[in-house]
């Protein structure tokens, strides 16, 4: 094992510059640097906020059943089979039929795909019918909930991305997170309140008639005026709604001096606006945000331009706030903040040098350890040793890997389980120099018979490292990614560049005396 | 093939020792518990530094124990004039909860900042104790497997029942000193896993090397001198390893002490089991050459 050709020496000389030039990337001006990549940093470590929001889909898993048993109900009469007592109760719909006709309802579920869609697609239904006592209860398939879940993250992280774009952070990253998760990382924000209170909110937005007699047709609801306090009585026909909007700023209104947020409407918008606000003169205009009144105009005029005004006594925070919310739109559904970590710059700060200085003075200790026990097989293994540690910055550098804490912990910790390889062999060899006279033939020997110890040694790390990449979280996965390339690092700096250094000693010095302390 | 020291006539002491501190451990682990932090528990963590070197952990605790908060504890963070804040709090979705609680803290607290804010909730505490839980379960299953590949069943169950010792230890001293169990902590279990692991390994190595070498020396010896073979690469990695954690643990800032504590914690026990508990299972199953033999037909 102590022979390398030339070309085999080339070829690691040439690898190990090149990852060495890599990790370099991290110390000069990346501007005149060809590689234009860098170790990222996690959160812990420069500071800012991870926020971790989960889509409470089960408001839109009501309203799609709502619809359902409209369609379910029309469907049946046109069909002419009677169906009746139609209840809406909780992710289920309840009705009842003939019992003559409940052979056929069910069939019709099964093969009806206007009915029961999905099927002809992916081989299962988007809903499940079930007879209990004569009573049909419908629900959502899983894949039903599934295909619920999918369309609202998408649309929830889009919004999401608008909203968090618009504060203007820097560099925030915005990825999906499970099947109903969204993960927000704000670097550098040590203070994340605003973007909490723009994400904790639908903004759902609607202009609708206040009404004194319960509209046949549409019904209406009390809702509090934020403005007054008071409650009103609020038609729920829509006039138009938040979709309509194009535009919204806030802007200083100088006849009252007050800050109001003034909006666009689309073509349509203004068509509607200008026939409601015609026919409605004289009456009261509730614009409705998240199930709130935030003021109750009465119409005076017809507005027909298809812009206006929202005053609500607003501050000129929240009107920039109400502004920006209208223009990214609304949520499909709640956001729930179940997780959020924040960490200001300083401790980042702290933890970048209590970390650097650790790994420094650990570093320096392995390495007057392993002279004061090798000598001169010390010395190369501790070259080995750093080499190794710039070849690992390097793959995290072309990796473009997020480097945490517990991440230099896992560096510091390669630092100290990297020499054990090269402990394995010399101890290796010393005891075959006891036994066989031909130094190379010893050195060979150690190498070859300490190689299985030194695999499944580093095998069962990686595996422990393997594991926790999977299955932890934040700044720990950090940890398992530097230990695992920690370990493909060293197991090459052992074996290519400590073994060929070995190699030149002993064979230069084949007739000397060679001793390993 | 002389052995310089004579670990086996310690086997039995040694494992009546380890025995006792195992079960000590599982009493500890059952009747105390472990300390869970917020990544496991959920609540809210605050670490706040106050620029008034005046205040003492009294003020602080007085300070926060005056704004109502479910299962308050304060405690000193590390040298400077740090506290970590701990307290439960059922809904995360309050936007506004830490500016006011940096208003309220106003009136009795000054020159202070918070430096990092954590808040889980229920549910992702849940989950992640859940995965930890998982992750260790199936890093122990691995490993007993990969042994299983690799070696004979004993050879398996004398490593397994090594890591076992060291983790239900480990976690045994965190449970008496009231050490907080975050997730940093089940990565240094993992860790202290496959370190325990790699020392028994290169040590049943030898074992098995040394069975099929010599037919005459039983098990018993055999063990001891494939103990003494191995144990200066044992002591000097264990040294090296423990150089670099406890640089960690002195320098590398209090973030990192309960997770460097675990690991030099793991290191130690897992040199002491790779000797003193892997090999006497070999011992007591009268592992011999047979036994490999029987494997290879």
């Amino acid at each position: 094992m102590l022979y390398f050709s030339r070309l085999k020496i080339i070829s690691i000389i040439v690898f190990c510059f090149s990852l060495i030039f890599f990790s370099f990337s991290n110390f000069v001006n990346n501007e005149e640097f060809f590689l234009k990549k860098k170790v990222n940093l996690g959160l812990d470590l420069q500071g800012g906020s991870y926020l971790l929001l989960e889509v409470d889909k089960n408001p839109v898993i009501n309203q799609t059943l709502q619809s359902k048993l409209t369609q379910v109900r029309n469907y049946f009469k046109k069909k002419e089979i009677k169906t009746f007592d139609y209840k809406l109760g909780k992710q289920v719909v309840f009705f009842k039929s003939d019992i003559s006709d409940q052979e056929k309802i069910l069939e019709l579920f099964k093969n009806d795909n206007e009915l029961n869609p999905y099927f002809d697609v992916y081989k299962s239904y988007q809903y499940n019918v079930e007879l209990i006592d004569n009573i049909f209860e419908l629900t959502l398939t899983k894949y039903g909930i599934i295909e619920i879940e999918q369309s609202l993250l998408d649309q929830a992280i889009e919004i999401v991305r608008k909203r968090v774009d618009e504060v203007g952070t820097n560099e925030p990253s915005i990825t999906k997170s499970g099947s109903n998760r969204i993960a927000v990382e704000l670097p550098g924000l040590d203070n994340p309140d605003r973007i909490k209170s723009l994400l904790g909110r639908t903004a759902n937005l609607t202009f609708r008639f206040v009404t004194q007699n319960t509209d046949a047709s549409f019904g209406s609801e009390k809702l509090k005026d934020l403005d007054t306090g008071e409650e009103l009585n609020v038609s729920k026909r829509i006039i138009i709604s938040g979709d309509n909007l194009i535009d919204a700023k806030p802007q200083m209104d100088n006849i009252n001096n007050e800050t109001v947020v003034s909006f666009t409407l689309d073509r349509l918008g203004a068509r509607k606006f200008g026939r409601a606000t015609k026919n409605g003169i004289g009456k009261q205009l509730a614009i409705v945000l998240d199930n709130q009144i935030i003021s109750a105009p009465v119409i005076r005029d017809v507005i027909a331009s298809g812009s206006g005004q929202i005053s609500g006594g607003f501050t000129f925070q929240s009107a920039t706030d109400l502004a920006l919310l209208l223009r990214s739109g609304a949520l499909p559904a709640p956001l729930d903040i179940i997780e959020e970590r924040t960490v200001g710059p300083d401790l980042g700060e702290d933890s970048i040098k209590a970390g650097v200085l650790s790994l420094i003075i650990g570093f320096i200790l392995v390495i007057l350890y392993m002279i004061y026990k090798y000598r001169l097989f010390g010395l190369i293994s501790n070259f080995a040793l750093i080499i190794n540690l710039f070849m690992l910055l390097g793959f995290l550098t072309i990796f473009e890997a997020t480097l945490t804490l517990p991440g230099i912990a896992g560096i510091i910790l390669t630092v100290g389980m990297a020499v054990d390889a090269n402990v394995l062999i010399f101890e290796r060899i010393k005891e075959e120099l006891k036994k066989e006279k031909n130094k190379v033939i010893a050195f060979d020997n150690g190498y070859t018979l300490s190689r299985t110890a030194i695999l499944d040694a580093n095998i069962t790390t990686i595996i422990a490292a393997l594991i926790l990449f999977v299955f932890g979280s934040g700044p720990v996965k950090g940890f398992s990614v530097t230990l695992s390339i920690g370990i493909l690092t060293t197991l090459f700096s052992v074996y290519y560049i400590a073994r060929l250094l070995t190699s030149i000693y002993v064979i230069k010095n084949k007739n000397n005396e060679v001793t390993i302390k | 093939m002389t052995s310089k020291y004579f670990f086996n006539k310690y086997y039995n002491l040694s494992n009546i020792i380890s025995l006792i501190l195992f079960i000590i451990s599982i009493f500890f682990l059952i009747f105390k518990g472990l300390n869970y932090g917020v990544d496991f528990k959920g609540g809210t963590l605050i670490e706040l530094r106050s620029d008034n070197t005046n205040y003492k952990t009294e003020d602080i605790r007085g300070a926060f124990n005056k704004l109502n908060l479910d299962d308050l504890s304060v405690k000193k963070f590390g040298a400077e004039s740090d506290y970590v804040i701990k307290f439960k709090r059922s809904d995360l979705n309050e936007p506004d909860f830490i500016k006011n609680l940096k208003n309220d803290l106003d009136n009795y607290l000054e020159d202070y900042s918070f430096r990092r804010v954590e808040n889980v909730g229920p549910k992702v505490s849940a989950e992640l104790l859940q995965d930890g839980v998982t992750a260790i379960a199936i890093a122990l299953a691995a490993m007993l497997i990969y042994i299983w590949f690799r070696f004979e069943w004993q050879f398996s169950i004398g490593a397994i029942i090594a890591i076992f010792h060291d983790v239900i230890i480990t976690l045994g001293i965190f449970s008496l000193l009231s050490l907080e169990i975050n997730l940093s902590i089940v990565a240094a279990v993992l860790t202290i896993v496959g370190y325990s692991m790699n020392d028994t390994v290169v040590i049943f190595d030898r074992v098995r090397e040394n069975l099929k070498k010599y037919a005459d020396i039983k098990i018993f010896d055999l063990t001891n001198l494939s103990i003494n073979e191995t144990l200066s690469r044992t002591l000097i990695t264990s040294v090296t390893t423990l150089l670099a954690l406890l640089s960690i643990f002195f320098f590398g800032g209090e973030i990192l002490k309960g997770f460097s504590f675990a690991m030099i914690l793991g290191v130690i026990l897992g040199t002491y089991s790779s000797i003193f508990i892997a090999n006497p299972v070999l011992v007591y199953f009268k592992v011999s050459q047979k036994t490999l033999i029987k494997e290879e037909d």
